[in-house]
């Protein structure tokens, strides 16, 4: 299990993350998991995530999230 | 749109907090969310205590229960009063004005003027540009300024996107002209097209209360509301306040002509922990510098936040020095508005609570 999915599993332990690209529209993750979830990268990853791209459209995935976390990393 | 005042002044502010204190852990059950998911959102974003009124307290109580203090006191005095503005969501009712109804029950003078301005999260400074504005009238000389909301009231105890985060409060801000030429730089942005992301459907005039409008509804998050209760686009107003924000405040310093290290603090709308610690990312500002402790001690009360904020945290320093603010608020409107000012030596800075007893 990689870093987002361990992110995910510590937010929403009931699901399995990998079944799913729609997190949102599959009611796995809502608007204040979105906001834990921030918090659980930025501690894990070491980054920290600019407000505006707390968007659903980045969450929607593993690989959206991925995307994301991947352009901090790269811009640090 | 950039406005400019000078010679005007906060002179004095006084914050009532209702004394009922509730704990988030303690209402959790109300929520249908497992417990463990509800302390995770706990910790992230600040939620703690919060003050409520207990009962059917209006806005004139608060705000009546500061001006008795402030008369008692010998802080302020009755006849001195010349302009009464009173921001608020949650009037006393929809006629006649809060202001006039505060103007009446303590016995003000007629030679003055009274106003309501139905404002939330940016209240404080929508307050304070129409009392610089009143303050141009020489008949004029000292505007007391309240801000009052007890929204609680109006919030679903089963929303835990609303419930955990409100809080009730008035503040009373004296503002007075004042020798310093020195400018206060502000801005102000609305977006009414937005206005749907924070509201009561139900009401008003165009969707009075009725049985129906009182009926829980469940959202698909599992927060259960009815019409009659506030409702907020979390999703939406988080986006709106850190994608607004740090460029209004970047070009307020720039109009200005000031770096953020010489702003002291950064005394902004409170929301949540959460919210306040973004922005300070996005706007490279210490934390230290941007105070994020009031929703936590206190709670929400939309447009007193900002004075609750300076009351909690500067209340001694700023009874003796100075200290140069940025002050934002965003919310309902939507509404985004900013100004930076010199605050203090105040005559007072006080927080008191409400005792339960009504006007």
């Amino acid at each position: 299990m990689n870093g987002i999915e361990c992110a995910l599993q510590s937010i929403r332990p009931e699901f399995d993350f990998t079944t799913s690209t729609d997190f949102i529209g599959d009611g796995m993750l809502d608007s204040y998991d979105m906001v834990m979830l921030v918090a659980e990268l930025d501690k894990s990853f070491g980054i920290r995530l600019a407000g505006r791209d707390i968007v659903p459209e980045n969450f929607r995935s593993i690989s959206t999230i991925e995307q994301l976390v991947g352009r901090y990393e790269k811009a640090a | 749109m950039n406005l400019t005042f000078h010679n005007r002044a906060i002179t004095g502010l006084l914050v009532v907090v209702p004394s009922h204190e509730r704990k988030f852990v303690d209402e959790m059950a109300n929520f249908n969310f497992p417990p463990a998911r509800s302390l995770k959102l706990k910790q992230v974003m600040g939620y703690d205590t919060h003050r409520l009124v207990d009962g059917p307290v209006c806005a004139s109580d608060l705000a009546g229960r500061g001006l008795r203090h402030l008369f008692k006191n010998r802080a302020l005095q009755r006849e001195d009063i010349d302009a009464l503005v009173v921001v608020t969501q949650s009037p006393d009712y929809l006629m006649p004005p809060t202001s006039s109804i505060i103007q009446g029950c303590l016995g003000l003078k007629q030679d003055m003027f009274c106003m309501d301005i139905s404002q939330g999260c940016a209240g404080f400074l929508m307050g304070l540009y129409q009392a610089f504005l009143l303050l141009d009238q020489p008949a004029i000389r000292k505007v007391v300024l309240v801000n009052v909301d007890v929204l609680s009231r109006r919030v679903s105890k089963q929303d835990r996107n609303s419930y955990p985060l409100i809080g009730d409060a008035a503040s009373i801000a004296i503002v007075e002209r004042s020798d310093d030429p020195s400018p206060i730089h502000a801005s102000l942005k609305m977006d009414g097209s937005r206005s749907r992301a924070l509201m009561i459907p139900a009401g008003g005039f165009k969707e009075p209360s009725t049985p129906e409008t009182a009926v829980l509804e469940e959202d698909s998050e599992g927060n259960l509301r009815a019409r009659d209760h506030l409702r907020m686009d979390g999703s939406a107003v988080f986006n709106f306040v850190q994608v607004e924000v740090p460029p209004m405040i970047e070009a307020l310093l720039r109009t200005a002509g000031a770096t953020r290290e010489e702003v002291d603090y950064f005394l902004f709308h409170q929301p949540n922990r959460f919210m306040l610690q973004k922005l300070a990312e996005a706007m490279n500002v210490p934390e230290a510098k941007m105070p994020n402790n009031v929703v936590e001690h206190y709670g929400n009360s939309s447009g007193v936040t900002i004075p609750v904020a300076i009351a909690h945290n500067l209340r001694e320093r700023l009874m003796t020095g100075t200290v140069r603010a940025c002050l934002a608020g965003f919310g309902v409107g939507l509404t985004w508005a900013s100004m930076l000012m010199k605050l203090g030596p105040l005559r007072f800075c006080d927080l008191i609570d409400f005792p339960e007893t009504v006007c």
